[in-house]
């Protein structure tokens, strides 16, 4: 880990790295099927020949099973290349449009181009997910790629910026390593394109550096995506969405994921039932040593934040299952809450931690209004059997996604988009949409020098503007009787 | 004034929070609205603009009355199409699972327009804004006020004004405009101002379309007909407003040995067009005010440029209008070819081989459009692979401007985001992805606790692998 480790700042450092992949896109290097198909298969390599490199690192950083790390970000970079290796000749031939008769004969298609060189700035809690699922875009797109890893995930930013480096066309596709300082150097760079999975107070930071060159940019940002819980009366849908829930919480990064579910909206009459339904779930999945699989918190500013979180008084008055900390192993157990004060930090702000609140309502139709007192979320669950509550759901509510009896789970369904909206963000990725937010659709429009339609040109006369109104309502039997001179203008 | 676009704002959030906007029937009845204003108020609409641009008669209803009117008729037409959701096919990994794509409203959206088709480019986006379900700010461009004054009392009339409002002004108002949240700003306009709005945008995390500009140019190959190649660049030029369009040729480029045939031609064609005497031709748009004349004409001041005027050049200030003017072999440093034109100049730019085109116009930020007249099959290929632009026409200029099947938009320099048609109802919609699962075939392997077969058994899952999957579950 010695030549990619760039901690320092080094603005020559940036700025000759940047160049260097502007010189390889300008050269036409990258355009090529070939060049981005052997990047795609070399990226396919590294997943499968380091996998326990990446898992090591991973347990390093954030203290993640070997499994759960394979379940969130290898399996799905796997499965991401590979869908990306199937659809690439057809993504890069473009599509065919229809013209309008006035501009007979003529074709007409949409041809996607690179951007050309790329900035990817990722986070720290799927840090190689989040560089590398961008990175397959970007490539399979054809441009040139710089890609900033988080800081706070040092181990994985070490051992990605060695794996590139050893697998792929370092003069295409670079990592730079560094924390703030760097970054805002990056963000000095011109970029035909920066993709941003982060906070939004950072995100804001990038696309006002952005508008300085133009640059469009895409945010994957977060916010509080909420799970509302219906009454299920069979034991074995309480069984499964159990499971899910606590597995999209506590088993995923310990709640530390933009689609995390961040509380739970659930009837009165219903709450007591599901807070045991937890707790029996708690502990049938985590058992008696839930550090072997949960994560740890990132650091000590997160796990003083969540701490925080949890000492308002309120706050700790309604905690009914957990609430044990500890600093040294930066481990926080899997805690419920009941009925925190909305208005409490809790409530307010985005957990990303193992702090679940159980929210509870009158009825569950009141969710939608809940739910539409907050800024748009990346996710809203929703465990239901009801037909007529998911629909409610989804037509009153807006978010990045929506997923009924489960959740996370649209991380890996290739042929969803991937985003937010509103404070959640813009832009958005996996399968396809990749290839698309990393390219321009040009548009080619043919004609031919056969026929010209000679009433385009002035002098302009009544009966050219007859001929064009004709025309323009594709009035085609219009036009003809006013050529033949058989219609008056 | 701010006080007042807060309270604006307030009002349009609630009007959306009603739901009323989100209804097929509340959209079709705007767009219908928007129909009618144009046919009923033509006339207003075609005096409006004359004041403002004098454009002839023709290329107001042709460029702007009808180009709305056919965009409010497709999206009437499409409407229900496009807001229905779009089935997804699920993959294995999240099997048994089915799925949708959803587009909705993003909410509230500021659309600001610009004062060369000051009357199309405001209504289109505002089409698009309405098509989606959203509710709508219109700032006109107070440059073009004629039409500015009759889009407001226009849409004041016809429209539902607790969802759609006009909103004129100039820099206050604008700034005013920016500092309230939207959840999507439409622009068309220069990239100066593109970078204040995208700035301001950041502030709210608002996406946003910027419809900017650029340098477009044509390359005019040899053994071409270039009698109707250059009608097709006089009328993509001269004939769209004067050369005040985001896709008119800006400059053209051909080799040093067809330059003369090229110069001869248009020359020709363009008497033919507009008389012995154009500043007297009826039509021809004239500059849009005082300041844009002084710009245009700056351009001229150069010497190495004036020097090299090959036609045209007369200038009518009173009545602010410039001649059709053709300047060959112009120094690639001048400032005429470094700022986008936006009027009725024409540079040549001669080349060795037609191939050094691509050079000259890849030095130069990516442009909305660039266009090439050749009938050399491999030389379009090789256009069309190395030019960036947000669009290219072969053989004519301007065309795809006019489609509503083909996104129009810019890329780099040229702005982001793209418009028309069904592009205008995307553009203005959130595409939720809506998954739906059921409680039966769950997959131990995603839970923990971790154990080795789990990771076994992902690993086929991911891999899309049947065989892996069931070899997993039998503990092989």
């Amino acid at each position: 880990m010695e030549s990619q480790s760039h901690s320092s700042d080094d603005t020559t450092m940036i700025a000759e790295s940047v160049r260097e992949v502007r010189q390889t896109f300008s050269s036409g290097k990258t355009r090529e099927e070939s060049w981005r198909r052997e990047q795609l298969k070399r990226l396919l390599s590294l997943l499968l020949e380091r996998e326990d490199d990446i898992c090591r690192a991973l347990g390093q950083d954030l203290g993640k099973h070997h499994v759960e790390s394979y379940r969130d970000e290898v399996g799905p970079l796997i499965k991401s290349v590979n869908y990306a290796l199937q659809g690439l000749k057809k993504w890069m031939a473009g599509r065919k449009a229809e013209l309008p008769l006035a501009a007979f004969p003529a074709s007409a298609q949409l041809v996607p181009e690179p951007l050309g060189v790329v900035l990817i700035m990722s986070s720290w809690n799927f840090p190689f997910g989040l560089c590398l699922e961008p990175l397959v875009g970007a490539i399979a797109a054809g441009n040139g790629a710089v890609i900033k890893p988080s800081e706070l995930s040092p181990v994985s930013s070490s051992v990605l910026a060695e794996l590139v480096h050893a697998y792929l066309d370092t003069t295409a596709i670079k990592i730079v390593q560094g924390g703030v300082s760097v970054g805002e150097q990056l963000l000095q760079q011109k970029w035909d394109k920066i993709f941003f999975t982060g906070g939004a107070k950072v995100g804001r930071v990038v696309m006002t550096a952005a508008a300085r060159n133009l640059t469009p940019v895409a945010l994957e940002l977060g916010g509080k995506c909420p799970a509302v819980v219906d009454v299920l009366s069979s034991s074995w849908d309480q069984k499964i969405a159990m499971k899910r829930i606590l597995s999209a919480k506590f088993g995923t990064c310990a709640g530390q994921a933009c689609i995390a579910i961040d509380y739970i909206l659930v009837e009165k009459k219903f709450s007591s039932t599901l807070v045991e339904l937890l707790k029996t779930a708690i502990f049938s999945m985590f058992g008696e040593n839930q550090k072997e699989n949960i994560a740890r918190i990132i650091n000590k500013s997160h796990f003083s934040r969540l701490r925080n979180l949890l000492n308002e008084p309120m706050v700790t008055n309604s905690i009914v299952h957990g609430g044990w900390l500890d600093e040294d192993n930066l481990f926080i157990e899997p805690t419920l809450l009941l009925d925190p004060p909305v208005n409490s930090g809790i409530m307010s702000e985005e957990i990303f931690g193992p702090l679940l609140p159980i929210i509870t309502l009158e009825r569950i139709e009141d969710s939608i209004e809940f739910i539409n007192s907050m800024p748009r979320p990346l996710a809203i669950y929703a465990f239901t059997n009801s037909e007529g509550l998911k629909k409610k759901l989804s037509s009153r509510t807006s978010s990045g996604s929506i997923v009924f009896n489960d959740a996370i789970i649209q991380y890996v369904a290739d042929s969803f988009p991937f985003g937010g909206v509103g404070e959640s963000g813009f832009g958005r990725y996996h399968g396809k949409f990749s290839f698309e937010v990393f390219s321009h659709e040009k548009v080619i429009a043919r004609r031919s020098f056969l026929v010209d339609f000679w009433f385009r040109y002035p002098p302009w006369n009544d009966h050219k503007l007859q001929l064009f109104k004709s025309a323009y309502v594709f009035d085609y039997l219009g036009i003809l009787l006013i050529l033949l001179g058989l219609k008056k203008s | 004034m701010a006080v007042g676009v807060e309270e604006v704002v307030k009002e349009l959030r609630s009007t959306y929070t009603s739901g009323k906007t989100k209804t097929l029937e509340w959209r079709a009845s705007q767009l219908k609205a928007i129909i009618r204003i144009a046919t009923h108020h033509e006339n207003e609409i075609v005096e409006a603009l004359r004041s403002d641009l004098k454009k002839p008669e023709l290329e107001s209803f042709v460029h702007e009355i009808c180009a709305v009117l056919s965009a409010c008729k497709l999206a009437l037409k499409e409407l229900h199409r496009w807001m229905k959701p779009q089935k997804v096919k699920t993959s294995m990994t999240t099997f048994p699972a089915s799925g949708e794509i959803v587009p909705e409203p993003l909410g509230v959206v500021l659309v600001i327009s610009t004062w060369n088709y000051p009357f199309l480019l405001s209504l289109e986006p505002v089409i698009g804004a309405i098509a989606a379900g959203n509710v709508v700010v219109l700032k006109p461009s107070e440059v073009a006020p004629a039409t500015s004054s009759v889009l407001s009392k226009l849409l004041g009339e016809y429209m539902d004004t607790t969802a759609v409002k006009v909103i004129e002004g100039a820099v206050p108002e604008t700034t005013a405009l920016l500092e309230q949240k939207w959840d999507k700003i439409f622009y068309t306009g220069s990239g100066k101002v593109g970078r204040i709005i995208l700035a301001a945008a950041a502030k709210h995390l608002t996406p946003v379309v910027l419809e900017l500009g650029g340098k477009c140019p044509v390359v005019v190959d040899a053994n071409i007909n270039l009698k109707v190649a250059a009608r097709r660049i006089i009328s993509g030029k001269w004939g769209c407003n004067s050369g005040q369009t985001c896709v008119s040729p800006d400059y053209v480029i051909t080799t040093k040995e067809y330059a003369s045939k090229l110069v001869d031609v248009l020359s020709a064609e363009l008497e033919n067009f507009y008389g012995k005497d154009p500043l007297q031709s009826k039509d021809l748009s004239s500059i849009i005010n005082a300041h844009h004349f002084d710009r245009v004409t700056k351009l001229l001041d150069d010497e190495k440029v004036s020097g090299k005027i090959v036609f045209g050049g007369q200038q009518d200030k009173t009545n602010l209008k410039i001649a059709p003017t053709i300047i060959l072999d112009v120094p690639d440093d001048s400032l005429i070819m470094n700022e986008e034109i936006f009027g009725p100049l024409l540079p040549i730019v001669t080349v060795n081989k037609i191939k050094e085109s691509f050079d000259v116009i890849n030095a130069k930020g990516k442009p909305l459009a660039a266009y090439l007249f050749t009938n050399d099959q491999k030389l379009k290929a090789e256009f069309i692979g190395s030019v960036s632009a947000g669009g290219i026409t072969i053989n004519d200029v301007a065309l795809h401007f006019a489609e509503a099947g083909l996104p129009f938009g810019g890329v780099g320099e040229s702005g982001m985001g793209a418009y028309h048609g069904k592009f205008s109802f995307d553009t203005f919609s959130h595409k939720k992805a809506v998954l739906q699962r059921g409680f039966g075939g769950d997959v131990a392997a995603r839970y923990p606790p971790y154990a080795p077969w789990k990771l076994q058994f992902l690993k086929a899952l991911l891999r899309g692998s049947i065989l892996g999957v069931l070899r997993a579950l039998l503990g092989w």
